[in-house]
């Protein structure tokens, strides 16, 4: 499959009261069409940021993208003009976000956003829009659609109102679905029914799926190759069979091995591993998982190391063998 | 919808109970009667006088006696009286019975006038005058707010935020007399002192004859008075429209692709304007009540100077109604506000 969209080198940086926060610190991915790429990290790993800066919605000032391309049909996204970017938003590549409940204007009508999109990518007129706003709330499986598009955001429940969500972001059929966290606000069951919706609307529209989630769990039923975050980086990329079966850096299999735990609430809890997350004020000089692993040798300390080939479409950022303990040559 | 109002209206017979109740009370701690003249009256006539407006009963059948006419319409086969004991704010016809109801009784202190007299002259031109200051605090500060956020930290930004400073920190006793010298007596654009409409009213409260002398009138003092309010409108506006900008929904509508003026216009302004519109409703009360000084300095004989000089007169009844109307245009004012608010906000509902 041709790649659809390729992101190098990108790097974003915040400028904050208390010094620079170093985001994402040049990661570089690719997106094939139709398929499906998950990208996984603990809270604060730059996920949210490294998609954002795609679309150009960090906010500016304080967020800034300082480094690196993204090109998308033979066009670069980090360079478009403001008017080119816009047309690409909603309409090629579109956005669902964690927070259902927050993510609605709570003043309009279901229906003016979602058929929001239609009007002024493709010139819809208010009456059409409606039509297929309906058609597509039936799709992502909203009882009596036409309805319920007088309805306000804050009536319908948290799973209805993500698929809601997605309807909007699918509505002008866009080629890349770019979904943030969009289950965890959500409990279990309704997680389950939003995963399956969205394979089912893939299996139908075709469009590729970036689906951003703390969750490995997740992941495992959904994407086809997975880019594991830490600190700003990407430190392990394979497709998700390889990366369960055969885990290359220590910050993966720690993630896998608290995998699956179900705590008391029913709720899958975040994969927890001893330590810290890093301190993004500054770029480190050596691994900046090195404080928390276990593995660590001394050249871990002295340079970060870059994606290593490790197998067949399989890289890890990792001096160290985890199987055998010796360091990679 | 309608049972609320319904319970609010409830709800302002409660209110003014308890505020006529403090009022009365307050009045008649305060030391001072009505008839201490500096030239002291004759023992006899004070006594005539207490006697005539039912001053020698106790307290709290005065009360009673002052709320039940307020409050309790009266009922006659025959037509009322001119006498001025008779009078009342509204006194209608239905069928062959006359009805008056709230008869705030006579002025101690203008014998010749009751204080339903005083309403209806007085109160109109300071209802008009708040009402204007209210519009010009609306025109003036919305558009202030919404450019200094849209444009923050630029030099829009400082400078409406500058104009903001200035209205509130400026009092109308300085800027009234600063804008007569300029525009009145220098300029000769607009007439000095005055004001431009007189009774009947419609509605008790609107000119029935809008010409050009009454514009003339009406375009210092408002903004005289409204200037302050239009920097808090101003100051809340851009404060909120910068925290909705920042809210998760305008993320959406960006990444929708929508341009950035529907954004604004479609899914910023509204939701800003939520926290300003319940600021009216006060706003607009205390612009209402707020006359004394504006009135003063345009000499416009509006309700603000009665309301002043009946404290010092001791002119019972002036001061109970005057603040008995404030508070009902208070509970009113808060209430059209919150109806306002469930249109704008449909997460309210009030059932
Ligand atoms: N507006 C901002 N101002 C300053 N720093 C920011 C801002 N947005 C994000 N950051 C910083 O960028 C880093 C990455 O944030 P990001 O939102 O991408 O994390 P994430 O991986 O999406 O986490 P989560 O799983 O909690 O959503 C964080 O350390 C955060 O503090
Ligand atoms: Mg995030």
């Amino acid at each position: 499959m041709a790649d659809l969209l390729t992101v190098q080198d990108l790097e974003t940086r915040f400028r904050t009261r208390e010094g620079m926060v170093h985001a994402v610190n040049g990661i570089s991915f690719d997106l094939k069409e139709g398929e499906t790429l998950g990208i996984v990290g603990e809270s604060g790993c730059g996920k949210s940021v490294s998609v954002l800066s795609l679309l150009r919605l960090i906010p500016t000032p304080p967020g800034k993208v300082v480094a690196g391309t993204a090109s998308y049909q033979g066009k670069d996204l980090l360079q478009m003009t403001d008017e080119e970017i816009r047309q690409v938003r909603g309409a090629q590549i579109s956005m669902v976000f964690q927070d259902p409940m927050t993510s609605f204007n709570p003043v309009l009508t279901i229906g003016q956003q979602v058929a929001e999109p239609l009007e002024i990518h493709q010139g819809y007129s208010r009456a059409m829009a409606y039509d297929r706003a309906a058609e597509m709330l039936t799709m992502v499986g909203i009882p009596r659609a036409k309805e319920r598009l007088n309805d306000y955001p804050h009536q319908f429940s948290g799973g209805m109102r993500q698929r809601v969500m997605i309807a909007m972001a699918l509505i002008c059929t866009p080629q890349i679905l770019i979904a943030d966290e969009p289950t965890t606000a959500l409990d279990v069951t309704i997680q389950a029914q939003i995963v399956e919706l969205a394979k089912r609307l893939q299996d139908e529209l075709g469009m590729a799926i970036i689906w951003i989630t703390h969750d490995l769990g997740i992941i495992a039923g959904l994407a086809d190759r997975v880019n594991v975050m830490y600190g700003g980086y990407i430190i392990e990329k394979a497709p998700v069979k390889e990366l369960y079966a055969n885990p290359q850096h220590p910050y993966t299999i720690g993630l896998l091995a608290s995998l699956p735990r179900v705590d008391e609430s029913g709720r899958r809890r975040l994969a927890s591993i001893d330590g810290l997350p890093p301190v993004l004020m500054e770029k480190p000089n050596y691994c900046p998982f090195a404080p928390r692993c276990s593995f660590a040798v001394e050249h871990c300390w002295k340079e970060n190391p870059p994606l290593l080939q490790v197998g067949d479409r399989h890289t890890a950022a990792c001096w160290v063998n985890p199987k055998t303990g010796g360091e990679r040559v | 919808m309608g049972r609320y109002i319904v319970r609010r209206l409830i709800y302002l017979f409660a209110v003014l109970f308890v505020v006529s109740a403090i009022t009365f009370g307050l009045m008649h701690a305060v030391p001072g009667g009505p008839f201490d003249k500096e030239k002291a009256l004759p023992a006899e006539i004070v006594k005539n006088l207490e006697k005539r407006y039912h001053l020698d009963e106790p307290l709290v059948q005065q009360y009673f006696r002052y709320v039940g006419h307020v409050f309790i319409p009266e009922f006659s086969k025959t037509k009322f009286s001119s006498n001025l004991d008779d009078d009342a704010l509204f006194k209608f016809k239905i069928g062959s019975v006359y009805v008056k109801w709230m008869n705030f009784g006579p002025s101690y202190a203008s014998r010749s006038r009751t204080v339903n007299d005083i309403f209806r002259q007085q109160l109109p031109i300071s209802i008009q005058l708040g009402l204007m200051a209210l519009i010009v605090a609306i025109l003036i500060g919305m558009p202030l707010g919404i450019i200094a956020a849209l444009k923050q930290n630029t030099v829009f930004d400082y400078m409406s935020m500058s104009v903001a400073i200035f209205g509130v920190s400026v009092p109308v006793i300085i800027l009234g007399p600063v804008m007569i010298w300029i525009f009145a007596v220098s300029l000769k654009w607009f007439p000095a002192t005055g004001w431009g409409s007189k009774p009947p009213y419609l509605l008790g409260f609107l000119p029935q004859k809008l010409g050009w002398s009454y514009f003339q009138h009406a375009v210092m003092p408002p903004i005289a008075l409204g200037l302050a309010s239009s920097a808090i409108i101003a100051r809340l506006t851009r404060a909120s429209l910068l925290q909705v900008v920042r809210e998760d929904y305008i993320r959406t509508a960006r990444a929708k692709g929508l341009q950035e003026r529907l954004i604004t216009t479609r899914h910023a302004l509204k939701n800003s304007l939520i926290p300003v519109i319940t600021i009216l409703g006060p706003m607009f009360a205390a612009l209402v009540t707020g006359t004394f000084v504006t009135e003063t300095v345009f000499g416009i004989p509006g309700m603000g100077k009665y309301f002043v000089i009946s404290i010092t007169n001791r002119d019972y009844p002036v001061i109970m109604g005057t603040i008995l109307l404030y508070a009902i245009f208070l509970v009113i004012a808060n209430l059209v506000v919150d109806i306002l608010y469930a249109y704008l906000d449909p997460r309210i509902r009030y059932d």
